[in-house]
């Protein structure tokens, strides 16, 4: 065998930002992708107007662990269930999907109830999502990927 | 290590692929034995090296590539590099912004790859990430880096065809471009050529391959593109993929060809071993109580750093 990675015992952690559907407003999805670089994770980020099928693909080109969807149109009753169903079709269910944006408390079990793991409220820090990484996140990649 | 995703990856399996690209990205001792089972099946995709400036449209550039590829039924794969930082090891890759009217095309992988400390521009696993590329049967892999000098030597040790791309208006700081970079270029690109000072930078450009003498480099195409045109009226981008063209037929099956692939293959080798090697001086040093330890008694001048780094390297 070859020798081991001694450097850094961790696994890498890749999360795809991104932006589904029609609304322009990308500044949280840009402050939430630097907060996550800053925290030493590898942050792929794709810009605006994405469909959920372009999520999907893209998740899967980059292996990412984790997908963080902003979404401040208020079609996250729509997006949402599209992004977990475009990932199923690519048996890929197994990628951590969480959000954030302008979405009602009401919402939320719903957002639950098709397997999304977190929505940060507005207003939520960067550091209570890099503790969400490192607290939930993490211990999932590390059991997925060995 | 022969395995059922080696298979899979000769096979075409993308989601195979793409697996097996992080788990070397991330030095998974598996991944690199089947890594070793796959290499003999690599070696058919052409590798088209891009870099340039910051802000040269290096990514639009490969977005026209792309879709001038496809157009001609060729599959193409993507990497695009961009620094990690030295201080939180994170990155934000955002290459594929300019790329993403390709995402569902089946025809296309793009990946995106943090250069994780790597010295050169090229992510240390970017020849590994292309030997997976090349094994699912990619017909053309266009390797973008990071667009800063020196270290962008790597490009041409991993590409057929190394193109650089530079715009109009820099003025002097295009002389930035000679110290390294100049050198490694196959074709030249004035992005942008709508804007003005195209003509002085062409001319710029040209006078510089001029002082470097008649060699084979004396045929360096300089091709002007305006890349956000896509393959539209005027785009260049045609022009641009000719060149390319023109470039692999110079060489292609001949002694040039050749040598660039011992080239490429002794470069992938090389890194290889300094990899390796500075694992092990960071494995002695941690052992040794890491390098405050060394570097207390250096700072005191009780040891000299020579002394002090023989120690650390002795039978290694």
């Amino acid at each position: 065998m070859t020798e081991t990675q001694t450097e850094n015992k961790e696994r890498s952690i890749r999360i795809l930002v991104a932006k589904p559907g029609l609304d322009g407003h990308d500044r949280g999805a840009k402050v939430v992708a630097r907060a996550l670089a800053d925290a030493g994770y590898e942050v792929v980020y794709t810009g605006l107007h994405q469909t959920p099928e372009m999520v999907a693909a893209t998740a899967l080109q980059e292996d990412v662990d984790a997908i963080g969807l902003s979404i401040m149109s208020g079609a996250h009753l729509t997006l949402f269930p599209a992004v977990m169903e475009a990932l199923k079709a690519q048996s890929a269910e197994d990628i951590v999907v969480f959000g954030g944006g302008i979405i009602p408390d009401d919402d939320l079990p719903k957002l639950q109830t098709i397997g999304v793991d977190k929505i940060f409220k507005p207003g939520a820090s960067t550091t209570e999502i890099v503790e969400w990484v490192e607290g939930s996140l993490r211990p999932k990649v590390e059991a997925r990927r060995g | 290590m022969h395995t059922d995703r080696v298979d899979r990856v000769r096979q075409g399996d993308l989601r195979a692929g793409s697996r097996l690209m992080r788990d070397l990205d991330d030095r998974i001792p598996k991944a690199i034995e089947e890594l070793k089972s796959l290499y003999a099946h690599t070696g058919r995709g052409y590798i088209v090296g891009v870099t340039g400036n910051p802000g040269s449209g290096k990514s639009t550039v490969v977005d026209a590539l792309i879709a001038l590829y496809r157009e001609q039924g060729l599959r193409v794969g993507v990497v695009a590099v961009d620094p990690t930082s030295p201080f939180s090891g994170g990155a934000i890759l955002g290459d594929r912004i300019r790329m993403q009217r390709h995402a569902l095309d089946p025809g296309v992988f793009i990946r995106s790859l943090a250069t994780r400390g790597h010295l050169g521009g090229l992510s240390r696993s970017t020849f590994d990430v292309v030997s997976v590329l090349d094994a699912l049967g990619f017909d053309r892999i266009l390797v973008e880096t990071v667009g800063v000098g020196q270290d962008e030597i790597d490009v041409m040790r991993a590409a057929h065809t190394s193109i650089v791309i530079t715009v109009p208006g820099l003025g002097d700081d295009i002389q930035a471009l000679k110290a390294g970079i100049l050198e490694i270029a196959d074709v030249l690109v004035v992005n942008k050529a709508d804007r003005e000072g195209v003509d002085r930078a062409v001319r710029d450009l040209t006078h510089m391959l001029q002082l470097r003498g008649h060699d084979e480099r004396a045929q360096i195409e300089i091709v002007r593109t305006i890349a956000a045109r896509g393959l539209g009226e005027g785009s260049g981008v045609r022009a641009l993929a000719a060149a390319i063209d023109a470039h692999r037929e110079r060489w292609d099956g001949g002694e040039e060809g050749r040598r660039r692939a011992r080239d490429r293959a002794a470069a992938h080798v090389g890194d290889i071993v300094r990899d390796r090697l500075a694992e092990r001086a960071a494995r002695r040093m941690r052992e040794q109580g890491g390098l405050d330890a060394v570097a207390d008694k250096v700072a005191a001048r009780e040891q000299d750093p020579y002394t002090a780094a023989e120690d650390i390297l002795r039978d290694l």
